[in-house]
């Protein structure tokens, strides 16, 4: 296949430079590419697709008929992160999530950070993840965002910025495994000859760290995955991250609280859990404590919680650094917290609580992005260059009637990379989302879920709107460091055989 | 294990074995077709074998090759359907994924897909023996896969508890319905085409061949014997009791030959009588009657099972497990 047809376009193309050749990183896999005869990169595609559909790896689509299971597009032409780049996004991102989490913890306690007026009050007390129920609790060894999946975004300007943080319970870590145990599969000469690192370690880093999380003085805590059941959209990951990591995977209905601990129902009577990774939002995890009208948590979760019996991650009420708005201030809140700048730059953002940015929005909506402050998905969204008069009208409305919800952005073009469209490769545009786990230090993954909006100029990437997802490649800057990676992946390993006996 | 998780497996494996047992009464149906004029066609006794004709008779007019082949293989709304049972055990399946091994999920997945894509294209039916065999097999392959790729510890148990249950209830089935029916029809007892309606029997549990080596000639008290008592053939309901009881124990640490608990004690009762019935016991019983009750009793053993392992229980009856054996 002839890469020299592929048209880079007036965009930062990820894999070629602005001289239409392969940028260093990407090399290796434009010379393989070009070295397939025509047709044959379309043929391991549909290898790929069929392998995702026998696999079942599948996410439910929400408001559709039984047996309404889609794969998750996937692209086979991957996203190459040099090893510079992928330095300077791992400080990045360990930099604004210990902030962050000095932050909630902050909000459930003293609240300093509202006092000293870094931070509104009402912009906290208005942030539809605060849980009165929270204030004052000591999530075990301090830790409230244990997993968080932050959305990063390359603008024209080359730079790094980050979109949005996920901190309630981000989804996609499967994906980046499985597609990457795909890519393997079908390009594993290029495997050889560059150097990834790898992204297999996740599970077992996760384990360790869940197990961080027990009560002292518990030497084999039992960990169990928390899934709203069968028909949540995520069930897959649920039940894979659970199978990876070699522990249960509970529904609601499979616990029970008694005598100040958690128990879960088995054929042999009652055993105790330690650690719960709930993929199931605040709101229904307790029907006593959050909503009562909840079939999918554990009446009286919250008590054994708060007495420190069992572990919760993400902690309650972590959602509250989720906020759009909250989103604003991390700059502000890194400054305050550690006293440095910010490594990774966020998207200028116009709050629309604020008076004069108000006005500025509502005057500019033809060329800004507006978001709701607590949706996700990629609903609750106006892209202004792409949008209608009679929806930005809407929009209008909607801001006027609640301006604490919304901010603004401008639009940003984001990055492109080549992409496998009916058996050609166009440019399309990705976003970035790494995962960092915060147990005894934070670990962010070398990888993460590259998605892309498949539709011809789309900026949406998101599943539900038509989106796809790439296989991300970190490189290693030397052979150490991919050595030290696979050192710890021995070491999961032998944990894992260890765990299964 | 959490209950959960075992009943589904239990129900997965049941799902499929029940998927392929209709592939076969429906199969040899089929094929005993084509040795008889169509005036003489029934199909409303597959229909019976499977205990769904009330529901049969509130949407299909008639029963006819057509309709009868609909309700057993495709229909949706037909829970018992072989399409809906793969529907069943592959949603069961999925939410074990972690819990059984990677081949069995991939298989399964597979043979529902094939199945659902061949009910959606409406192929299937152009070469049925050709569909109808690919099921059983695919079932086989996956009853392989679950003997040879998972550790044979309580889930596999609870696995092979389902499957046996399941199988010896549709051998009773069988038995039953064709017994009834052979009998009944007197002018055709002892006519060739009486052999072939008993070798059909015999063929829908893959029996042929294992029950000429052990009887050589068509009886059906033999048949009914092979069927029932046999406890070395793998269809045999005394067989599938023995293997289930087998399992039941694994799971409960109870040794065979006491009880805990009623479930265990009715299946032990059960493997005792079929050990050392005779077939002249049975007959002398009546057959219809005798199966009757046996499968009452198999049912009774399955709400035991429930009862037993899956039902949800509050932690006051966390020590209810600790009850004497008797």
């Amino acid at each position: 296949m002839k890469l020299s047809e592929y048209e880079v376009g007036n965009f930062f193309d990820e894999m070629f430079g602005e001289n239409g050749r392969p940028r260093a990183a990407a090399r290796p896999l434009a010379r393989k590419i070009e070295s397939l005869p025509p047709g044959e990169l379309l043929t391991r595609q549909l290898a790929a697709d069929r392998a995702l559909v026998q696999a079942g790896i599948t996410f439910n689509v929400y408001g559709e008929s039984e047996g309404v299971e889609k794969t998750l597009p996937f692209d086979l032409v991957p996203r190459i992160v040099p090893a510079t780049e992928w330095d300077r996004i791992e400080r990045g991102l360990k930099q604004r999530i210990r902030a962050l989490n000095m932050f909630i913890d902050d909000l459930y306690h003293d609240q300093k950070i509202i006092k000293d007026k870094a931070v509104p009050e009402h912009i906290v007390s208005t942030s539809k993840g605060l849980r009165s129920a929270c204030l004052g609790v000591n999530p075990p060894r301090g830790i409230w965002c244990h997993i968080t999946g932050t959305d990063l975004v390359r603008h024209s300007d080359g730079q790094i910025y980050v979109l949005e943080d996920n901190l309630r319970c981000p989804s996609g870590v499967s994906y980046v495994l499985e597609n990457r145990r795909l890519m393997k599969s079908l390009f594993p000469e290029v495997f050889e000859a560059s150097r990834i690192r790898p992204v297999s370690n996740y599970p077992i880093r996760l384990r360790d760290m869940l197990e961080y999380l027990a009560p002292e003085g518990e030497t084999s805590p039992r960990v169990v995955v928390l899934t709203p059941g069968v028909f949540n959209s995520a069930y897959f990951e649920h039940s894979f991250l659970a199978q990876q990591m070699g522990v249960e995977l509970v529904e609601g209905g499979d616990l029970v609280v008694s005598d100040g601990y958690v128990w879960m129902n088995t054929t042999n009577g009652f055993e105790r859990v330690d650690v719960i990774y709930r993929r199931i939002d605040d709101d229904f995890l307790d029907p006593e404590t959050f909503r009562a009208d909840s079939m999918l948590g554990v009446p009286g979760l919250m008590k054994v919680y708060k007495a420190g019996n069992v572990a919760l991650a993400n902690a309650p009420g972590s959602g509250v650094a989720d906020d759009k708005v909250v989103y604003a201030y991390v700059p502000k809140i890194i400054k305050y917290y550690l006293d440095q700048d910010i490594i990774l730059p966020n998207v200028p953002t116009h709050i629309c609580a604020e008076p004069n940015e108000l006005k500025y929005v509502l005057e500019h909506l033809g060329e800004l992005v507006v978001k709701a402050a607590n949706e996700s998905g990629g609903y609750g969204m106006l892209i202004g260059p792409h949008s209608t008069a009679e929806q930005r009208e809407e929009f209008a409305r909607r801001i006027a009637a609640n301006p604490r919800n919304y901010i603004a952005q401008p639009t940003l073009s984001l990055s492109r990379v080549p992409t496998l469209i009916d058996g050609r490769l166009e440019g399309r545009h990705v976003d970035l989302r790494p995962y960092i786990l915060y147990g005894k230090d934070i670990f962010v993954l070398p990888g993460g879920l590259t998605r892309v909006a498949l539709k011809k100029g789309s900026l949406v990437v998101n599943s539900s709107q038509g989106g796809g997802s790439k296989d991300t490649w970190v490189l290693a800057d030397s052979p150490a460091t991919l050595q030290a990676d696979e050192m710890t992946q021995n070491q999961s390993a032998t944990r894992v055989a260890g765990a299964t006996i | 294990m959490l209950s959960r998780v075992a009943d589904s497996i239990y129900w997965m494996s049941r799902y499929v074995e029940r998927a392929e047992n209709v592939a076969r009464i429906v199969d040899v149906n089929l094929n005993i077709m084509l040795d008889s004029t169509s005036a003489d066609q029934q199909w409303q006794p597959l229909v019976n074998i499977t205990g769904d004709h009330e529901d049969f008779a509130k949407r299909y007019e008639e029963a006819n090759r057509q309709t009868v082949l609909e309700f057993l293989t495709f229909d949706r709304d037909n829970p018992n359907s072989i399409l809906s049972c793969l529907r069943s055990a592959r949603e069961n399946a999925r939410s074990v994924r972690e819990i059984i091994s990677s081949e069995m999920w991939l298989q399964l997945n597979q043979f529902y897909l094939t199945v659902k894509a061949a009910a959606e294209g409406g192929q299937g039916m152009d070469s049925p023996h050709e569909f109808f065999t690919n099921v059983k097999l695919s079932s086989h392959l996956f009853t392989g896969l679950t003997d040879a790729t998972m550790t044979h510890g309580e889930g596999w148990h609870f696995s092979r508890l389902g499957r046996k249950l399941e199988r010896a209830d549709k051998t009773s089935r069988i038995l039953d319905v064709k017994y009834f029916i052979l009998l009944r029809s007197v002018a055709d007892v002892g006519t060739p085409f009486d052999d072939v309606q008993w070798a059909a029997v015999l063929r829908s549990s893959s029996a042929f061949e294992m029950y000429r080596k052990r009887h050589g000639r068509i009886s059906p008290k033999l048949i009914v014997e092979f069927l029932l008592l046999d406890s070395e053939f793998p269809r045999a309901i005394r067989y599938c009791l023995n293997a289930a009881r087998d399992s039941f124990h694994a799971i409960s640490g109870t040794p065979i030959g006491t009880y805990r608990k009623p479930a265990e004690k009715l299946l032990g009762q059960l493997c005792s009588e079929l050990a050392y019935a005779t077939i002249d016991d049975v007959m002398g019983q009546g057959l219809h009657e005798y199966l009757d009750t046996l499968q009452t009793n198999m049912n009774l053993v399955s709400n035991g099972v429930y009862e037993r392992f899956f039902a949800k229980r509050m932690p006051e009856t966390r020590h209810a497990s600790m009850e004497k054996v008797q």
